[in-house]
């Protein structure tokens, strides 16, 4: 049986010693999800767990479909759902304009990566958490430190990466192009950056994740609306129905920009893993 | 006519877990000029990669200095195409795209150069392979588009660093060929290295073998086994040919000489 699950139905026949891991996981992984609703269901309809600590998926259907109609916490689930990802899209947006830049600068340019090494390393493992305080002193509790936090957690694993993708170009490519007549200009932008938009992807979507997460983080002071606000605030009132169904959507979206991100990956870097 | 002049070439550079320098190449004097195929071979270190790079520009020589024409080589220029030994095309372009870039990066129009693409791509036998993309094809046309890709920009001189070693005999034969038939239209200056004896002769116009230690230049063969492969003669019937297995034999017994010098393989000592 174990020998049977382990090997997977989806590789082709007659291929028994193929690289482990073949074939596809998709109707897996719908099993798995379908599962866990069906457990959670029978948990709390058969009244094991109080309704405080896991209300039941109709509870917190109802509530998403008040959440949509009337609102929670004094807005619309669309108003939240706006104003969450108009944060973390713009500070994803700009840390895109800026991290790609910088990493892959740090990669051509030893100045630049003397620079902003000891800058980056030091503050990425930092939790966000523990910069907020600072961030709200020096910049208050508007919008701007809000994009800002989120920003800041998206800008070092975007910069490390392009960083990164700067040596996945061979030397080989840069004598190449510079035996073709390329000047230093040419070589950075139509080699180098093209080379390393494979480790940028794998940065943006890494980002894009590091991103939501730090979502509820930014909206811990002074928002009055946004996703990670309205869980927050429920949770004050022990709504858990509302805890629920605000993070679910968070992660329906986080996964929707990845899967988003992956599709994009497909068609504009079709030559990922096949040099 | 075009000439490139090697003159008392050489590179020392620091040793990296010693303090002892390591002359990598010392004094080296080659001549090439348009027309002329010229090959190196030797033992492993013996500095035919060096001296390329120091051809192409890749490095800058520390002794003498190389000429090409009334200029000095002091950088990498389009006027000596490189093919290499791992095709180092560029994956995100396809074959035609890749053919031309050169070309695009000197700011050549559209139209031109992909006129001037479509004709090397045509003389490298992938006419029908334009869209395809790089890492669809097969070793010996990666190969092919590489060869292509540095004759488009049209320089004065072909360098060429084991650009078969990875391919299969067999393909390697057709390479061989097709490569002669470019070097007799082009009449380029064409510097070629190989670690096969055979395709060396069978190559070149003129052969120059290295030695290891200081890397130099020891021996030096003009050869006419590709005027015979051009005037008509087969491959094979050069290749067997009597007068190429006695200079092969030669050539062969000047490097196992020196791989045994070297130290190379254990067998050779028995």
């Amino acid at each position: 049986m174990l020998e049977r699950i382990s090997r997977g139905r989806s590789v082709q026949p007659g291929k028994v010693y193929g690289a482990p891991g073949d074939g596809k996981s998709g109707h897996i992984s719908l099993i798995t999800a379908l599962a866990l609703i069906g457990l959670w269901s029978v948990i709390t309809g058969m009244g094991w767990v109080k309704p405080l600590f896991l209300p039941s998926p109709a509870a917190v259907w109802q509530k998403f479909l008040l959440a949509m109609t009337e609102g929670v916490s004094n807005s619309t689930l669309i108003q939240h759902t706006a104003a969450s990802l108009g944060r973390v899209l713009g500070a994803f947006l700009f840390a895109l304009v800026t991290a790609v830049p910088v990493g892959i600068l740090m990669g051509v340019n030893r100045v630049v990566r003397g620079l902003f090494d000891p800058i980056i390393e030091f503050y990425r493992p930092l939790p966000p958490l523990a910069y907020l305080p600072l961030i709200i002193i020096w910049f208050g509790i508007g919008e701007f430190p809000k994009i800002f936090l989120i920003y800041l957690a998206i800008f070092a694993p975007m910069a490390i990466a392009a960083r990164a993708g700067v040596r996945s170009v061979s030397i080989e490519q840069i004598h190449a192009a510079y035996a073709m007549g390329a000047t230093r200009a040419q070589v950075i932008f139509q080699v180098i950056l093209r080379a390393a938009m494979p480790e940028i992807f794998t940065g943006m979507r890494i980002g894009i994740g590091v991103g939501w997460t730090t979502l509820v983080a930014a909206e811990m002071v002074a928002a009055h609306r946004g996703l990670g606000f309205m869980v927050l605030n429920a949770a004050e009132f022990l709504a858990s129905d509302t805890v629920i169904m605000g993070i679910v959507v968070i992660g329906g979206f986080a996964f929707a920009f990845d899967l988003m991100l992956r599709y994009l990956e497909k068609i504009l870097i079709p030559w990922k893993g096949k040099v | 006519m075009q000439t490139l002049k090697i003159s008392n070439v050489g590179l020392t550079y620091p040793g990296l877990y010693t303090d002892q320098a390591v002359v990598a190449l010392n004094g080296v004097n080659l001549e090439i000029k348009s027309g002329d195929f010229v090959v190196a071979l030797g033992a492993s270190g013996c500095g035919k990669t060096t001296l390329l790079n120091l051809m192409a520009g890749f490095l800058s020589p520390t002794d003498g200095e190389i000429m090409l024409g009334e200029r000095r080589v002091q950088g990498p220029g389009a006027d000596r195409g490189v093919v290499f030994q791992k095709h180092a095309l560029l994956p995100w372009l396809n074959v035609i795209e890749n053919t031309e870039f050169g070309l695009k990066l000197r700011g050549v129009d559209r139209k031109t150069r992909r006129e001037i693409a479509r004709k090397n791509l045509e003389l490298v036998g992938l006419k029908d392979f334009h869209r395809h993309m790089i890492y669809h094809l097969s070793g010996g046309m990666q190969q092919r588009v590489g060869i292509a890709r540095a004759l488009t920009c049209d320089p004065e001189m072909l360098l060429m660093d084991e650009p078969m070693a990875a391919l299969d005999a067999l393909t390697r034969e057709t390479i061989q060929e097709l490569l002669l038939r470019v070097w007799n239209v082009t009449s380029k200056m064409f510097f070629f290295i190989t670690h096969s004896v055979e395709e060396a002769l069978f190559l070149g116009s003129r052969l120059i073998v290295m030695s290891p230690r200081p890397g130099r230049i020891t021996h030096t063969y003009d050869l006419d086994f590709n005027r015979r492969f051009l005037a008509g003669e087969s491959s094979r019937t050069v290749k067997s040919s009597r007068s190429f297995i006695e200079m092969r034999e030669e050539v062969l017994g000047i490097i196992y000489g020196d791989e045994r010098q070297s130290g190379g393989p254990k067998i050779l000592h028995a």
